[in-house]
């Protein structure tokens, strides 16, 4: 931005010494055509002053407003415009400085060389301001561009790490060691619960709408799963009404909300925990509750989340787009989080 | 006879290791805890040879709960993933673990701790290099876990004033009171994050954003002027570093 506007000053700066030079060649052909320096000066000075601000109006034009390929031909009827006004007003207004009879038949005579002096300079101001800002015009597009680009090389990496979720896994595998050993039957039944799970997660696609009960026969496989590794201290409540199962939502937008429950909840207190998930309808909206405690002592979850609620903040933004699809509350040590799903 | 505690907070964790430790009647298990804090009561009193300790259990983890241990027991860590663990257990460590583990990895930890017991003692000195590197790991340096008296109380590094060197000690100064810590000025220096926090005397360490003024003290010396009113003395190198920081 600093240096933006420096450059702009500078800018600024080239233009004045322009119109100076400009004043200054104009003050001389008018002397050696015999007027007094005193009259030269003034037609000069009056003409470069005009022609500027004619100047100064086009590239103006030109910054906020570019022209497509087909409407130069505006451009071009406005410089012819601000010729014949710049030239006209030279014309008109210089009779009044009084410089004698002589001095106003020659204003008449140029009138047409004035006029197409005039036209070139703005012409040529139009067009070197045309491309200047093309060329800026274009650079922030390809600013924003590689942005977003990053932005999803981001979002692409983030996913393919949670999709791996290394100690949501190694932890699974490792419970289902111990249970190999001597309750073998509940070993089996973990491993098909996490391939299950698993399976679920990869063919998953972000932009499709899923009804709710696949969400949450998904969210349960894996809820189960934490059960085992955490035995008694992970309880879980889940209460959906009957019309709610047919609701549609994003994919995995639960799962994330789901694991950020259980983690704070969890890994904050070292109780027994409770986590609960509620859906309902309400006018046309498929309304998600999930709560879980925490404790305020020690953590700060609206800060610590980072990636897990903001992910779906931006996810809810770029299918509905809309910010004010989820909202979070902090009170009486349980974290409650709130997501709204519109139903086209 | 080899005295040993389990914490992790997983019972199925505890299971396999107790069920592979079957093979070793010299050791003896004396209990099994399922958070921090109960192995931390749990290694006061009974002292210990060996413990074996999972790092990412409830409210503090496994290194929060070491160092609040005053003469820590040699450890085996048997965790599932954490880079930056693994990074400190290769340096120091008896041995990790990374879960699932097979009973032959287990035997080696095992045998690797029974031959380090009976050549180095050092258990406690290793230990503490270590906890220094796990320290530097940004999951660690979000806060400080610290210890008054029977009770563990987690500060999170936003709510820290000043430190200030206390004998062997490290005061933790926030609004809430000062709290001891059995580590080194050397050691929060290095771990603290040195965007927010900076050693502005050989014995005290300010948080940035706690400053309000800075005020000219005797020839070349500073004195920092807290929010809480707290004047902090800054030594000349301080000044310098402290300009550094805020970019003055």
């Amino acid at each position: 931005m600093a240096s933006e506007q420096l450059s702009g000053k500078k800018l600024f700066g080239a233009f004045a010494i322009c119109g100076v030079v400009w004043a200054a060649l104009q003050a001389y052909l008018l002397h050696s055509f015999g007027f007094v320096w005193m009259v030269a000066l003034a037609d000069a000075g009056v003409s470069a002053l005009l022609l500027s601000l004619a100047c100064w109006l086009i590239n103006n034009n030109l910054r906020y407003y570019q022209p497509d390929r087909g409407s130069y031909i505006y451009l071009l009827v406005w410089c012819g415009a601000l010729a014949a006004g710049c030239a006209s007003s030279s014309r008109y207004v210089l009779p009044f400085f009084g410089f004698g009879v002589v001095f106003d038949n020659f204003l008449k005579q140029s009138f047409i060389i004035r006029l197409f002096t005039d036209f070139l300079a703005i012409g040529w101001m139009a067009m070197i301001s045309a491309l200047f800002y093309s060329q800026i015009d274009h650079k922030k597009t390809e600013q924003r561009k590689t942005e977003a680009e990053k932005l999803a090389r981001d979002a692409e990496l983030y996913n393919l790490r949670q999709q791996l979720q290394p100690h949501f896994l190694f932890n699974s595998l490792n419970s289902i060691n111990a249970l190999i050993g001597f309750k073998p039957d509940e070993a089996r039944r973990m491993i098909h619960q996490l391939s299950d799970f698993l399976r679920g997660t990869l063919k998953k696609d972000d932009q499709l709408l899923v009804p709710l009960s696949d969400e949450l026969t998904h969210l349960n496989l894996y809820l189960e799963i934490e059960k085992v590794r955490f035995g008694h201290r992970l309880q879980t409540e889940i209460t959906c009404y009957e019309k709610c199962a047919k609701a549609l939502l994003p994919s995995m937008l639960l799962q994330p909300l789901v694991e950020n429950a259980i983690k704070f909840g969890l890994y904050d207190t070292t109780g027994d925990v409770t986590i609960s998930i509620s859906g309902e309808l309400e006018d046309n909206y498929l309304i998600m509750t999930i709560q879980n405690p925490y404790d305020s002592q020690t953590s700060r979850p609206r800060k610590g989340t980072g990636f897990g609620l903001s992910g779906v903040q931006r996810r809810l933004y770029l299918i509905f787009a809309r910010n004010d699809l989820m909202e979070t509350h902090a009170n009486d040590n349980i974290f409650t989080t709130i997501i709204k799903i519109p139903q086209l | 006879m080899t005295r040993a505690l389990i914490i992790d907070d997983e019972p199925l964790a505890r299971m396999v290791v107790l069920e592979y430790l079957q093979a070793f009647p010299q050791i003896e298990v004396l209990q099994e805890c399922g958070d921090g804090f109960e192995g931390l009561k749990a290694i006061q009193q009974h002292q210990p040879d060996l413990i074996f300790l999972d790092i990412q259990m409830p409210k503090i983890n496994g290194f929060e709960m070491l160092e609040l241990v005053d003469n820590p027991p040699a450890v085996i860590f048997a965790t599932a993933f954490d880079e930056f663990a693994i990074k400190a257990f290769e340096a120091h460590a008896v041995d990790y673990l990374l879960k699932p583990f097979s009973k032959e990895r287990f035997v080696k930890a095992i045998d690797k701790f029974l031959s380090h017991n009976n050549t180095a003692p050092s258990a406690a000195k290793t230990t503490e290099t270590l906890l220094e590197i796990a320290a530097q790991s940004p999951a660690q340096n979000e806060r400080i876990v610290v210890k008054t008296g029977t009770k563990v109380k987690i500060i999170s590094v936003q709510d820290v004033e000043y430190l200030q060197a206390d004998d062997d000690y490290v005061s933790v100064i926030t609004a809430e009171g000062a709290f001891l810590k059995n580590k080194t000025m050397a050691f929060f220096e290095k771990t603290l994050d040195p965007r927010y926090f900076v050693r502005v005397h050989r014995s005290y360490i300010i948080a940035i954003q706690q400053i309000t003024r800075l005020d000219p003290y005797e020839k070349d010396s500073h004195l920092a002027i807290l929010k809480s009113g707290a004047k902090i003395p800054v030594s000349k190198t301080g000044y310098v570093k402290l300009k550094q920081v805020l970019g003055i």
